[in-house]
């Protein structure tokens, strides 16, 4: 029998190993995992490789796993939010790495990760400082023709933090809204996809039509059926842990 | 009371360079609105015509600001703004979203500027202030995919600098993808032969638009306006 659900979000994220690189889904604060977050500040990983579109806000989920020191680099497109900090401060000091990436190029190198395709060729960035140092070339095909492409190399990584509406056992998943955002692509590139979701249904419930990430993109399912907002948080001042 | 009237109509203000980039976007078109002032072009679309608002976060159908008491933190726009679906919307993950821009699907972007050259180069990502963090969002990706790009802009900086140049001073967004830029002052087409004013402001003379452009200007009022210069 297939069933992907474990009990907790500690025991999700407890293999979570330093160095490790780990994909956090979310726009801001649109699909962020935060329980997930928070359960990996409490393991402690360090050296960690993070993606996501920006860098956290106030002193919870993403921004609070930054400030307790357990990330070496970001990668993202947008790492300036309002009520952050915490990331530009460390930036500042010299004491985080940052791999700045076009929005558009962040989400296809990660879904050409999960595609088990290497990398790819965008006209993104191209006149661009961003481009510097890449490879450029053309292409003679009429839709492509005139213009100059630079390679984009795929992202892949150890783990997946993501936010669900919905999941069953096997890790079939819908989401709601914008909050859908980079997790169905996030899921497909990593070798653990970890998943809390608002609601577990049976299997066979969630029409075969409406799944938006098959579960063969999940690893492990936990319930989180209440989770915090973010927003909520920094209005109240709270900080993590 | 004439006086202030007068006043009142020099150039356009923010609400206006809206108003006046919206009457240039078609019927059926899907469109794609920057953070800013073109977020104010939904506002002013004709009677009559229907358009379809992409925001890259993943929502093809935004419809208005949600009613105080009715945002949904996870229903939001590419600037993390509380918005609304309208009927027949569409959400999708990031990667379908950029292909939607990528792939060209998109037919028109308006976006913000700090600069523009006059062979369609934009600038709007960066200063290359060594002192701030660089931070670019889907600026490159849409100014790549997209076929048709409109900015919207003051004329000036606040400090009175050009922002209409020969060559951008800034870090570039993209090369050569500016089509119209829409200021307070004027409309101008990026052309083959450089900037082409297409239209002033009310009450805003030539000699003006001249004077704050820093790069060559050639008055196409007349062809634009279906007439000749003969």
């Amino acid at each position: 029998m297939i069933d992907k659900s474990i009990a907790s979000v500690k025991d999700a994220v407890a293999d979570i190993f330093d160095g490790a690189t780990v994909l956090i889904g979310g726009f801001g604060e649109a699909g962020s995992p935060i329980e997930l977050i928070h359960a990996l500040i409490d393991q402690g990983a360090k050296y960690l490789t993070v993606v996501n579109n920006n860098t956290g806000s106030g002193h919870v989920g993403l921004a609070a796993l930054i400030e307790n020191g357990q990330v070496g680099k970001m990668i993202c497109s947008f790492p300036r939010t309002a009520n952050s900090t915490v990331f530009p401060d460390l930036y500042n000091a010299g004491k985080i790495e940052l791999e700045l990436v076009p929005q558009g190029t962040l989400a296809e190198r990660i879904r050409a990760g999960g595609a088990g395709i290497p990398g790819f060729y965008t006209a993104t960035s191209v006149g661009t400082v961003l481009a510097d140092g890449k490879e450029h070339r053309s292409f003679d095909e009429a839709a492509f023709s005139g213009k100059q492409y630079v390679l984009e190399k795929a992202i892949t990584a150890d783990f997946a933090l993501i936010k669900a509406q919905t999941a069953d056992r096997y890790g079939n998943l819908t989401f709601n809204k914008t909050a859908r955002n980079f997790a169905p692509i996030m899921a497909m590139a990593a070798t653990t996809t970890i998943v809390q979701t608002i609601q577990k249904v049976e299997v066979g419930e969630i029409e075969p039509e409406h799944v938006i990430t098959p579960g063969i993109f999940v690893n492990r399912i936990v319930k989180v059926s209440d989770p915090q907002q973010e927003s909520k948080l920094i209005a109240q001042g709270v900080s993590y842990p | 009371m004439s006086q202030v009237a007068d006043i009142k109509k020099v150039g356009w203000d923010r609400n206006e360079m809206a108003k006046r980039a919206a009457q240039d976007i078609p019927d059926g078109a899907y469109v794609n609105l920057g953070i800013g002032i073109p977020e104010q072009v939904a506002k002013h679309v004709p009677d009559g015509r229907e358009v379809i608002y992409h925001t890259e976060n993943g929502l093809l159908g935004m419809g208005p600001t949600p009613e105080v008491g009715c945002e949904d933190p996870e229903l939001i726009n590419a600037g993390k703004k509380p918005v609304t679906a309208v009927k027949g919307a569409a959400y999708f993950h990031h990667a379908d979203s950029f292909a939607m821009i990528r792939g060209q699907h998109i037919d028109i972007c308006v976006l913000g500027a700090m600069q523009v050259s006059q062979n369609g180069d934009l600038a709007n990502w960066s200063t290359g202030s060594k002192n701030a963090i660089p931070a670019v969002g889907g600026a490159m990706d849409l100014v790549a995919g997209v076929k048709t790009i409109f900015i919207i802009m003051q004329h000036v900086t606040k400090n009175d600098d050009a922002k209409l140049l020969e060559q951008c001073t800034f870090p570039l967004t993209g090369q050569g993808v500016v089509k119209r830029i829409y200021t307070d002052l004027a409309v101008i087409e990026v052309t083959d032969k450089g900037f082409e004013l297409l239209e002033l402001a009310p009450g805003i003379s030539l000699e003006t638009v001249v004077t704050k452009t820093a790069a060559n200007l050639i008055d196409s009022r007349l062809k634009y306006s279906g007439g000749t210069n003969d």
